[in-house]
């Protein structure tokens, strides 16, 4: 079960319009090292985790990315909310505009839809926090991509959060794999 | 928002945060009591927080677990995605 609280994780106040910025930060809401296919990810595979470590590593990450996934869903909304339609033109996002408008889709920034297909969950442990440990090296290296091309200081600020987060779940799921490793070992007997 | 109740959610979400990063660092560190304590002592003050925050400005969680005195408050405050 899951409670709402009624705010962010982490503030995000952007002022200055921007459709393109908002059709490339989209990746993250629904693309392959988006959010979403995080959240769902870690979410689907604590089913399968053996120890109460990584149980807990992975539901409670897999909870923290859906707070992610509605941070990015609000900088796409806050980029696009004031722009024309003469502004969206132009900034490329015309075929975004009218399949969309506004709304906030869960696609990448090329337009292809989201899909359960961007990860795995196996009843295999070391596969998958192998998968989760490249999930987050993967959703680092976007951040950073969209942290090159951001000029306005409230877009970066929020996604240098972001890339900070993965940083720390790389970490968390590196010391559960370590854990897992040393709990397998002891139970084999030669 | 006023700026006042803005100033107060923040200092709120800084100290979810610190909840959310401790909670993090427990799950693969529970030996480490300084942490532990440390984890505590931001649960307390987080409580005193929400229950400072709730009684001015409403309802922070969903379902039963922030009250709703005298009328229907969860929706009259803005939507996180509407702090601009
Ligand atoms: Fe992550």
């Amino acid at each position: 079960m899951w409670i709402y609280q009624k705010s962010l994780e982490y503030p995000v106040r952007i002022t200055k319009t921007d459709p393109r910025m908002a059709l490339l930060i989209i990746t993250q809401y629904g693309g392959p090292d988006g959010e979403s296919a995080a959240s769902m990810r870690y979410l689907s595979q604590r089913f399968a985790m053996p120890t109460n470590e990584s149980k807990a590593v992975l539901n409670d990450i897999g909870t923290e990315e859906l707070a992610h996934f509605e941070m990015v869903g609000s900088m796409v909304r806050q980029l696009m909310k004031n722009a024309t339609p003469e502004q969206i033109k132009a900034a490329g996002a015309g075929g975004y505009f009218a399949d969309h408008g506004k709304g906030v889709w869960m696609g990448n920034a090329e337009g292809v839809p989201f899909t359960a297909a961007y990860f795995q969950s196996k009843d295999e442990v070391i596969a998958n926090l192998h998968e989760d440990l490249a999930a987050e090296e993967k959703a680092r290296a976007t951040y950073e991509y969209l942290i090159r091309m951001a000029d306005d200081p409230d877009v970066i600020d929020a996604l240098r959060f972001l890339r900070m987060r993965e940083v720390v779940h790389f970490q968390r799921f590196g010391e559960t794999l370590v854990s897992v490793q040393a709990a397998m070992d002891e139970k084999k007997f030669y | 928002m006023s700026a006042e109740q803005a100033a107060a959610l923040e200092a709120l979400m800084a100290e979810v945060f610190t909840g959310v990063e401790l909670n993090l660092y427990l799950d693969t560190h529970p030996w480490d009591e300084q942490a532990l304590m440390c984890f505590n002592r931001h649960s307390a003050q987080l409580m005193e927080l929400k229950h400072a925050y709730e009684a001015r400005y409403g309802p922070l969680l969903g379902f039963g677990y922030s009250p709703s005195p005298d009328k229907w408050r969860w929706n009259m405050s803005p939507w996180p995605w509407e702090m601009a």
